[in-house]
């Protein structure tokens, strides 16, 4: 079966400028820094890793809301990596994206119901019995009182607007979305509510997701897969149940140790693996394998070869030393 | 066991135009020498604004405050509610000290960090500008920040995430205060680093015999950290207990229903998560019955009083562990254990 | 650091290179002939021709440019034997208007402008920082409401209609600060009559300025107050004082710095309607009355120096700023 996403040695390097009257070139901020992976139909990959490690990149990327500095994007097969944005309008109703914020992603000034039909507008598609049945169709659907079309988003909590974002983008029924962080913002038991309705939708429409978390315990509940990025890498690859039970890339598994978990007795009898010290700056990042610094496994080799991402079982992993 | 602080039906209002917001309506809460009390909630529970007021850090002129709060310290119990402000100014620091969710926009921005935090110690012990860096470097370096020397001289923004709540603590207990009031203190940093964070917390605690009054809506960090718990819900407290009791046996139904929609990374598998519907109350117009009637899936089962006209009281259903709740104690313990962690069974 | 500071100074010295060519450029398109307007109304052709020759309009462009631009340096020599003359340097040309090297003028001129844009800085900012304070700290009190009165009046009153009601009602009819006619005088001279002669100036440029200056002051340090470290501040038992004057202020009042810089620059350009209302013998006169005139040379002069202060006073205030905030100074 044809991926719905693969993506080839994708990178996204950001300029930095020193400052702006000079003009020269500082360095680059590697947020991306050549990852691969493919996103089968009807599949939810998850990508977590700590701030700063270029999962909301790479998903911004992915859907070309920035340009790619490097590597191949196929939607559907297709090449996309190069795509003017007049050729990509007619790839955009098929992939859409679910911010993080929901007070800084919906425009306050337009009601709801106009929030939820620009997918219509913009693609200029007018659904079976018009835009404004479509939308409180879509409203009902999400869990929204349909009545409450002509309202403002400054009238919704946190949890109804993540909602209205969502309405918003299965609008067109697409066939492919990054979820950038949905339910962070949330509070537990909200945030419970939309990762459920996440999961409904994807029932029903069949759609794949890249569910973009930092969350380790959202990421394990909604995902087939996960992907582990550091510093713009991809350190660990594999089906959710394996990268849970059994990991093997050693930022993988002390990731999976810090995640502090709701039961007393777990929490007092588990060994904990204490990383030292902080990620180091994107812009100048170590040689070799990127973790090595805060590594307890790292040998002279890590600081010089850079680790391929090799299988092991159904995980693919970029370490040296694996568990 | 010392007591540190008494809570007394603290009651906190914002008068606003539309009404008075009840922020935090009655609660009662104590916390003794060397012990973690965590204060666990929802936004908009009130937790933050209880940990503002024990400092006496609420806006004053908007917030109407009753009840008691009781410090205790060598010098004798003040109350934060009634004492003048020049005596809760002696509190702050050196009996109450206080860490906050952002160590981003916690630290001013224009001074370096021997500059505040020796501000903090000389406020207290009028220790000379040299004894106080001497000071302020021995702290940074309990706290876990490499080459202190070089450090204390440097800014804020020269400092990470995670370091910034390091100098935090170290400012918070650089006058060995009894009681730290930890707001939040992980929620902005990654797993990471917030790991090292609480195990920094709970080294310091062990070290100096703190009480720890810890707010938060992470219930990991909760079931890591604390020893007793108070679940907070639209102002008031729903269910107390030890850790194990909230997790193990919980007895109020949104306790229950708390644990049950955070997945978990030993989890019970990836079947649906049994969301609370529905969201919390305005706290303008709270409702006269039980605040969590209208989304509790028990209210029905309860016989003998109505959960939508009377208020349920907090009464203790086992020593030391208590409950909000109408519905009779043997369904709710029955109804505990099925939403109950899988660590105590297992 | 030093590097900051050096780079500033070279791009400040661009800059200002630029703004002469500008404007002597500006001026080279003007529909008249510099020459024909050095002599009034009894010019004849030959004095026209005599005093082209003279201030050297006869060459080209970029060489009068040339002149112009190292006269600033080394001075200039107009004209050849007896009807010679020089500006020495820096020279900014020659008014044949006033018959006066463009230099000299400025140096009479410039003290009036100094003096009235200096006195006016120091009074707003006494009482716009001040009042802003009061009004922010205790908010929603009658000092808050008064200082909003303050604020609306100050802003919507133009200032030829305060200085000219200060005139009418202190000067003219109550005599409360006496006239004075001797005319503009040094302060190291005879202090005194300097403050008498300045006091209504003064108040006039302030008062509009310190109304701005409230309202940024209150919204700055309310806003400020809001922010976390205030609250750690008071976390760790400082005294309220001392966490306004310490914390709050130095976070709220270092934008001031900026805002202050460039309208202290305005205002050295020239305060014209200021200067008018109580006949100032200031920069800003100088140059509406040259403008009036078509005197060519001092308009050019002063609107360079009205430049290069703005570029000069805008490094300053950068410099000031690294200063004051570590994020800027330590990257």
């Amino acid at each position: 079966m044809t991926p719905i996403v693969k993506v080839e040695n994708l990178t996204k390097h950001f300029p930095i400028k020193k400052n702006a009257l000079a003009r020269r070139k500082a360095g680059n901020v590697k947020a991306v820094d050549g990852i691969s992976f493919e996103i089968a139909p009807g599949e939810t990959l998850g990508m977590v890793g700590e701030s700063g490690c270029g999962k909301t990149t790479a998903g911004r990327t992915i859907i070309k809301l920035y340009e790619p500095t490097g590597g191949k994007i196929y939607f559907e097969g297709e090449d996309i990596t190069d795509m003017a944005p007049s050729a990509m309008r007619s790839y955009r109703s098929k992939m859409q994206i679910i911010f993080q914020d929901p007070f800084a992603s919906l425009n306050p000034r337009h009601t709801i119901g106009r929030i939820i039909a620009a997918p219509f507008e913009i693609q200029n598609i007018t659904p079976e019995g018009g835009v404004r049945r479509a939308v409180q169709t879509l409203m009902e659907r999400v869990g929204l009182n349909p009545e409450h079309y002509n309202r403002f988003p400054h009238e919704f909590s946190g949890g109804q607007r993540q909602r209205i974002g969502i309405a918003r983008s299965i609008a067109l029924k697409p066939k492919f979305i990054v979820a950038d962080e949905p339910v962070s913002a949330l509070d537990v038991s909200i945030q419970a509510q939309i990762i459920n309705l996440l999961d409904d939708l994807q029932t029903e429409f069949g759609m794949s997701f890249l569910f973009i978390a930092h969350d380790l315990s959202v990421v394990q509940h909604i995902s087939d897969r996960v992907a582990v990025m550091y510093l713009g890498k991809i350190m660990e690859i594999a089906p959710t149940t394996d990268l849970y039970a059994a990991p093997h890339h050693p930022y993988t598994k002390a990731l999976l140790s810090a995640v502090p978990v709701p039961d007393p007795h777990t929490e007092r009898t588990r060994e904990r693996i204490l990383l030292h010290g902080d990620l180091p700056s994107p812009m100048n990042p170590p040689t070799g394998c990127v973790f090595n610094t805060r590594c307890w496994k790292a040998q002279d080799r890590c600081r010089s070869d850079e680790p391929e991402l090799l299988q092991i079982g159904a995980s693919s992993v970029a370490c040296h030393f694996p568990e | 066991m010392t007591r540190l602080l008494d809570i007394n039906d603290l009651h906190v209002t914002f008068p606003t135009e539309d009404g008075d917001v009840k922020a935090v309506d009655g609660i009662s809460l104590t916390l003794d020498a060397g012990e973690t009390v965590a204060v666990v909630g929802e936004s908009g529970s009130g937790k933050t604004v209880t940990s503002l007021s024990v400092l006496g850090l609420h806006n004053k002129k908007r917030t109407r405050l009753t009840g008691e709060i009781l410090v205790h310290s060598e010098r004798g119990a003040v109350d934060v509610v009634s004492c003048g402000d020049e005596e809760l100014r002696k509190l702050r620091g050196s009996a109450v000290a206080m860490i906050f969710q952002d160590p981003m926009s916690s630290l001013h921005p224009y001074y370096s960090i021997g500059n505040q935090l020796s501000e903090a110690y000389r406020v207290v012990t009028k220790a000379s500008k040299k004894d106080a860096l001497k000071r302020c470097v021995e702290m940074l370096d309990l706290v876990g920040i490499p080459e202190p020397q070089k450090r204390v001289k440097e800014y804020p923004h020269q400092f990470s995430g995670g370091m910034r709540q390091r100098v935090m603590i170290a400012m918070a207990i650089i006058n060995n205060p009894r009681i730290l009031i930890a707001d939040e203190p992980t929620t902005a940093l990654d797993v990471t680093v917030q790991a090292q964070i609480l195990t920094l917390l709970k080294e310091l605690q062990k070290e100096f015999n703190m009480g720890i009054l810890l707010i938060t809506h992470d219930l990991g960090v909760v079931a890591e950290v604390a020893d007793r718990v108070n679940v907070m819900y639209a102002g008031k407290v729903v269910e107390r207990g030890t850790v194990d009791d909230i997790y193990y046996r919980p007895l109020a139904p949104y306790t229950m229903g708390l644990l049950s929609s955070i997945p978990s990374v030993y989890g019970k598998g990836t079947g649906r998560l049994s969301a609370i519907p529905g969201q919390p109350p305005s706290l303008i117009s709270l409702p006269e019955g039980c605040s969590f009637a209208s989304r509790c899936s028990f209210a029905s089962q309860v016989v003998g009083a109505s959960c939508a006209t009377d208020a349920p009281q907090l009464i203790e259903d086992e020593p030391g562990h208590s409950a909000r709740c109408h519905l009779a104690l043997a369904d709710r313990r029955t109804a505990g254990a099925k939403f109950a962690a899988k660590g105590g069974t297992a | 650091m030093i590097n900051y500071v050096l780079r500033r100074l070279l791009y400040a010295a661009v800059i200002l290179l630029l703004v002469s060519m500008a404007v002597y450029a500006i001026f080279q398109f003007l529909p008249f002939d510099p020459a024909a307007l050095t002599c009034g109304k009894n010019c004849r052709p030959n004095l026209i021709a005599a005093n082209r020759v003279r201030l050297g309009f006869d060459k080209p462009v970029w060489e009068q440019y040339w002149l112009f631009l190292s006269g600033i340096f080394v001075g200039r020599d107009y004209g050849v034997g007896s009807a010679a003359f020089s500006c020495p340097a820096p020279s900014l040309g020659y008014s044949f208007r006033q018959n006066a090297c463009v230099t000299d003028l400025i140096k009479q001129a410039l003290p009036v402008t100094l003096s009235l844009a200096i006195g006016a800085l120091i009074l707003w900012l006494i009482v716009g920082i001040g009042l802003g304070i009061l009004a922010a700290r205790f908010k929603d009190s009658p000092i808050d409401t008064g200082s909003t009165v303050f604020v609306l009046i100050g802003t919507s009153l133009p200032t030829f209609v305060t200085g000219l009601l200060l005139l009418i009602y202190l000067t003219l009819k109550n005599n409360i600060i006496p006239l004075n006619f001797d005319g503009y005088v040094s302060i190291f001279d005879h202090p005194s009559k300097f403050f008498i002669y300045f006091l209504l100036p003064w108040i006039t440029l302030a008062f509009a300025f310190s109304a701005i200056y409230t309202r940024y002051t209150r919204s700055a340090v309310i806003e400020i107050s809001g922010e976390d470290y205030i609250r750690t501040a008071l976390a760790k038992g400082l005294k309220p004082k001392v966490v306004l004057r310490k914390h709050t202020l130095r976070a709220a009042l270092a934008p001031l710095t900026t805002l202050a810089g460039l309208d202290f620059a305005g205002l050295l350009g020239g305060a014209i309607l200021t200067e008018t209302i109580f006949d100032l013998p200031g920069l800003g006169r100088m140059s509406l009355k040259a403008v009036n005139d078509f005197d060519l040379p001092v308009v050019l002069a002063t609107t360079l120096l009205a430049a290069a202060i703005v570029v000069i006073m805008n490094l300053i205030v950068d410099l000031l700023y690294a200063v004051l905030d570590p994020r800027v100074r330590v990257g």
